[in-house]
């Protein structure tokens, strides 16, 4: 499936190749530049020096952040020494969320301009996406223990993430199927693009049915949390989406490897 | 309630979860690539 998907990517890469024609069109130069990584190469080219330095930087700042929040902030005058855990159920609560908007994007992009990498980074996306997903709803589990009394409760939040945690296994799912059958996994893109409903519906969840989640601490405006408690916490998303990031370039990746490989070998039996 | 014990148990969740995807991850793509080159060396 993949492979087909990458030399799919260099004819149209060769197309596009800074020679769009009509380019005064302003939708067509969105297009053009969002084209340009259509090449496989070209993204490699990049990837390849991108990846250690945001799996190092990434690991650098998840540490700093780790250590901070561990031993260099005060406790909550009322959540006491369990506000620590924010720290990291902050971060992946966010990148839960982003990666599904990651996945839609790349969905959008895979249907409307069949971009040859989209589908490629949605499937790579999927992985860590749900992993973060779940890391954010057992650590806001072990928070609950001590904080509200209880592990779990079927709260709009907490239960809007759980969906999205089924999401993420139903999309996973869905594109190994297309990749058995050799297709180009266009049900999973719809997919994709359906299951970005549920991205308004957490944010907006605490909104909509007040119950025992808290609402939003931090806005576009400011934040509600104490700057002294509050610092860690922005080096530990980024340390957590530079991780992130590694994640999803190395499985783009051994995707695209698993694709060449699997070209030259029907090329080879073919000759 | 000592929290410290659930404040362990998150960080131990969050921080090994994601390092071991990360590994995995680049284990299973340098195994990809190095598959991919030597196929391609295979002439």
């Amino acid at each position: 499936m993949v492979g087909r998907i990458v030399l799919l990517g260099k004819s149209r890469a060769r197309k596009h190749d800074g020679r769009f024609p009509g380019s005064k069109s302003c939708t067509k130069t969105r297009v053009h530049a969002m084209h340009i990584f259509a090449n496989p190469n070209r993204f490699l080219g990049i990837a390849r020096p991108l990846t250690p330095w945001l799996g190092w930087g990434g690991a650098l700042l998840v540490a700093i952040a780790a250590v901070s929040g561990l031993a260099l902030t005060p406790p909550d005058y009322l959540q006491g020494e369990s506000v620590r855990i924010m720290y990291v159920h902050v971060p992946a609560a966010w990148l839960g969320m982003g990666g599904w908007s990651g996945i839609a994007v790349a969905s959008l992009m895979q249907l409307v301009w069949r971009h040859p990498l989209a589908a490629v980074a949605a499937r790579a996306i999927a992985a860590p996406g749900a992993m973060f997903t779940a890391i954010c709803l057992a650590t806001g589990s072990i928070w609950g223990r001590p904080t509200w009394g209880t592990w779990w409760e079927w709260d709009g939040r907490l239960t809007s993430m759980l969906v999205l945690f089924f999401l993420y296994l139903a999309y996973i799912a869905l594109a190994g199927a297309g990749d058995d059958r050799g297709g180009n996994s266009r049900i999973a893109a719809i997919f994709g693009l359906i299951g970005a409903v549920n991205i308004p519906i957490i944010h907006y969840s605490v909104q909509w049915w007040r119950t025992l989640h808290q609402g939003q601490s931090i806005t576009i405006q400011g934040s509600t949390i104490d700057g002294s408690i509050l610092w860690p916490l922005p080096i530990g998303v980024l340390g957590f989406s530079f991780l992130f990031g590694a994640i999803v370039l190395m499985r783009m990746r051994a995707l695209l490897a698993e694709a060449r490989t699997e070209a030259r070998l029907k090329r080879m039996a073919e000759a | 309630m000592n929290h410290w014990p659930f404040i362990i148990a998150a960080y131990a969740i969050a921080l090994g979860g994601t390092g071991a995807v990360t590994l995995w991850s680049y284990i299973v793509m340098r195994r990809a690539e190095a598959r991919a080159d030597a196929v391609t060396k295979r002439r």
